[in-house]
C-alpha cells in the first residue's frame, strides 16, 4: 500500500516543525527517516497516523485520505510511537488481546494472532508477566508485537531498536526487512548504521525540510562528487613522490596522510580517476605501490554535512 | 459501540488490576455501612423502614470517591503517552472518552449493587417504600454519572492526576453545595437559576420517589456537557515534538 504525502506543514507556535514536505513511499519499500532531534521526523509520523492534524497538506494511504477516513487508514497502519508507551499494569497477553480487539480482528482469530506475535517477537517466556515487570528490551518487543498484530499493510516505527541489546537489534532488523518485502515500512532512527542496514531508501530531514532522499550509495556519491584515494608509495623520496603525484593531470590535490610516512591522500578532479596514472607513475619511477584504496564517504559525514548549519 | 465497550472493559480491568477498585469498594461499603447502621442518625434512629439514611451518606461518599477514580483516566494516559497508542488505533476521541466514562459508571454500579443487602435487610424489618428505594438508587447513579463526567473533563485538562482530582472536587462542590447556598441567598430569577443548578434539589426529588423529566434532563445535560468538553480538550492536542 503506497503512502503519498503532499505539502505537509505543521506549525507549533512560531516554529515550523514540518515545512512543506512531499514524498511517496511505495509498497515493498523500507524508508528510513534520518535527522537530528527536532527535525520533524516524529511530527511527520504522528501526522501519518492521524494523531496530529497538520496545518496544511494531504496524506493518502492507498488512495484513502487520512483526514477523510481516519478509521480506515488507522486500521492499515501498525505504529510504534517514540518511547514505546505501554500500560505497565497489564499482562502482555491481555494487552495484545486489547489491541487486537481494537483493530477489529475477528474473535476466533485473535488467539492465533496473539500466539503468532508472541512467537515472532520472542515473548514466549514473558507472556503472562505484567508489562511493567519486563526489561526495556522486552517492552520494546511488546510494542512491536502490538504494532504487527493485525498484519498491517503499513508499518511506522519511531526508533524501533532503542533499548535493545545487539542480538535483539539484529533480530528486529531481520524482522523489519522481512516485513518490508511485501509491506510499506517507514522507520526513524538516530543510528546511521541501522538505517543503512535495513532501509532501501534514506531520507534526511533537517529543520522540517527534506535535505536528501535516495539509497545510501546515492547519498554517498552525491555528497562525495569526486574520487578520493589513499595511496602508499614506498622506496621513493617523500617530497619527490609528492611532487610527482601533484603533477599528474587528473589530480586536484595531494595531502600527506598522517598515519604512515609513505602515505598520501589524493583527490582527483571532478569526474576523473587517477588510479591508472598513479600506477603508471610508480612503474616509471620504480617505486613500490603498496596501497591504493578509494576512501568512501561515510553516511555519518553525509549526515553531518547536510544537517550542520 | 463495540469499540466503546472494548475500551470500557480494559479500563475496568485496570481499576481491578491496580487495586483501586477494591480499595474504593471496601471504603465505600465501610463508610456507608458504618453511618447507615451504626453511627449518628442511623436507620434504627429514624423509626421507619427507609433507606434515606444510606442515600444521604452515599450522596457524600460518592462525591469524594468519584474524583479519586476519575483523576487518572485521561491524565495518566497523557502523561505516559499511551493516549497516542490508543488514538492511533481505529477509534476516535469520542469513543475513548465515552468508554472511560462507562468503565467508571460500571464500577459505581457494582459498588451500589453490593449495598443491595441493606435494602433486603430493611425490607425484612418493616414496610419499606420499594419505589422510593429504586428511584433512590437511580438518583445515586445519575449523580455519579454527572460527577464522573465532570471528573473526566478535569482529568483531560492536564497530565497531572492531582490537578484532575482537585479540579473535579472544585467543580463538583459548586453543584453539591454552593449553588444550593446561593439559591437560598438570592430571590427572583437568580434564585431560581441557582436552585435549578443545585444538584441536591434534583437528587432529593428523585430519591423521594418522583421521577421528573426535568431532573433527568438536568443530570443527562451535565453528563453530555462533561463528555463533549473532555472530547474537545482531547481533540485540541498539542503534542510537542
Amino acid at each position: 500500500m503506497d503512502i503519498q504525502i503532499e505539502n505537509l506543514t505543521k506549525v507549533y507556535g512560531a516554529q515550523k516543525a514540518v515545512d512543506d514536505i512531499s514524498f511517496n513511499v511505495k509498497t515493498g519499500e523500507v524508508l528510513g527517516f534520518l535527522g537530528p532531534n527536532g527535525a520533524g521526523k516524529t511530527t511527520t509520523m504522528k501526522a501519518i497516523t492521524s494523531f496530529l492534524a497538520p496545518n496544511n497538506g494531504i496524506i493518502r494511504i492507498g488512495n484513502v485520505s487520512v483526514f477523510d477516513d481516519p478509521d480506515t487508514t488507522k486500521s492499515y497502519i501498525g505504529y510504534l510511537p517514540e518511547n514505546n508507551p505501554l500500560y505497565p499494569e497489564m499482562p502482555v497477553i491481555d494487552y495484545l488481546r486489547f489491541v487486537a480487539q481494537l483493530q477489529g480482528i475477528p474473535k476466533d482469530g485473535i488467539r492465533d494472532r496473539i500466539l503468532d506475535m508472541v512467537k515472532v517477537c520472542g515473548l514466549e517466556g514473558e507472556k503472562h508477566k505484567k508489562i511493567g515487570e519486563l526489561s526495556k528490551g522486552y517492552q520494546q518487543r511488546v510494542g512491536l508485537a502490538q504494532a504487527l498484530i493485525h498484519d498491517p499493510e503499513v508499518l511506522i516505527l519511531d526508533e524501533p531498536t532503542s533499548g535493545l541489546d545487539p542480538n535483539q537489534i539484529v533480530e528486529i532488523r531481520e524482522l523489519i526487512k522481512k516485513i518490508g518485502r511485501e509491506k510499506t515500512v517507514i522507520l526513524s532512527s538516530h543510528i546511521l548504521a541501522e538505517v543503512e542496514a535495513t532501509c532501501d531508501r534514506i531520507m534526511i530531514i533537517n529543520n522540517g525540510k527534506i535535505v536528501a532522499d535516495g539509497t545510501s550509495e546515492e547519498l554517498r556519491r552525491r555528497s562525495q562528487g569526486r574520487e578520493m584515494l589513499k595511496v602508499t608509495i614506498e622506496d621513493g623520496e617523500r617530497n619527490e613522490v609528492y611532487q610527482a603525484l601533484q603533477s599528474l593531470a587528473s589530480v586536484e590535490m595531494v595531502d600527506f596522510a598522517s598515519d604512515t610516512k609513505a602515505a598520501f591522500e589524493v583527490q582527483s578532479k571532478p569526474e576523473q580517476s587517477s588510479r591508472r596514472a598513479i600506477f603508471k607513475l610508480c612503474i616509471e619511477n620504480d617505486w613500490y605501490l603498496t596501497e591504493l584504496t578509494p576512501v568512501e564517504t561515510k553516511l555519518e559525514d553525509v549526515f553531518r554535512q547536510l544537517t550542520m548549519n | 459501540m463495540k469499540k466503546v465497550w472494548i475500551i470500557a472493559r480494559r479500563e475496568l480491568s485496570a481499576f481491578f488490576d491496580s487495586l483501586m477498585a477494591y480499595i474504593m469498594l471496601v471504603l465505600f461499603l465501610g463508610f456507608s455501612g458504618f453511618f447507615t447502621w451504626l453511627y449518628g442518625s442511623d436507620i434504627f434512629f429514624v423509626g421507619q423502614a427507609s433507606l434515606q439514611a444510606f442515600f444521604s451518606i452515599a450522596y457524600w461518599t460518592l462525591f469524594f470517591f468519584i474524583p479519586a477514580l476519575t483523576m487518572r483516566l485521561l491524565a495518566e494516559e497523557k502523561r505516559s503517552g499511551t493516549i497516542e497508542l490508543l488514538l492511533t488505533k481505529p477509534v476516535n476521541d469520542w469513543q475513548v472518552v465515552v468508554g472511560k466514562f462507562f468503565s467508571t459508571l460500571i464500577l459505581i454500579a457494582i459498588a451500589l449493587a453490593l449495598t443491595l443487602p441493606y435494602y433486603i435487610t430493611v425490607a425484612n424489618i418493616g414496610n419499606i417504600d420499594h419505589g422510593a428505594v429504586w428511584t433512590g438508587y437511580l438518583g445515586l447513579l445519575l449523580m455519579s454519572a454527572s460527577y464522573i463526567s465532570i471528573g473526566l473533563f478535569s482529568s483531560s485538562i492536564s497530565n497531572n492526576q492531582i490537578v484532575g482530582f482537585l479540579l473535579a472536587l472544585f467543580i463538583g462542590i459548586f453543584f453539591h453545595i454552593i449553588f444550593g447556598v446561593l439559591a437560598g441567598n438570592f430571590t427572583g430569577v437568580a434564585g431560581q437559576i441557582f436552585n435549578y443548578l443545585d444538584l441536591s434539589t434534583h437528587f432529593e426529588s428523585i430519591s423521594r420517589g418522583v421521577i421528573d423529566t426535568a431532573d433527568l434532563v438536568y443530570f443527562l445535560s451535565i453528563v453530555f456537557i462533561g463528555l463533549i468538553l473532555s472530547e474537545s480538550v482531547l481533540t485540541k492536542r498539542n503534542v510537542v515534538d
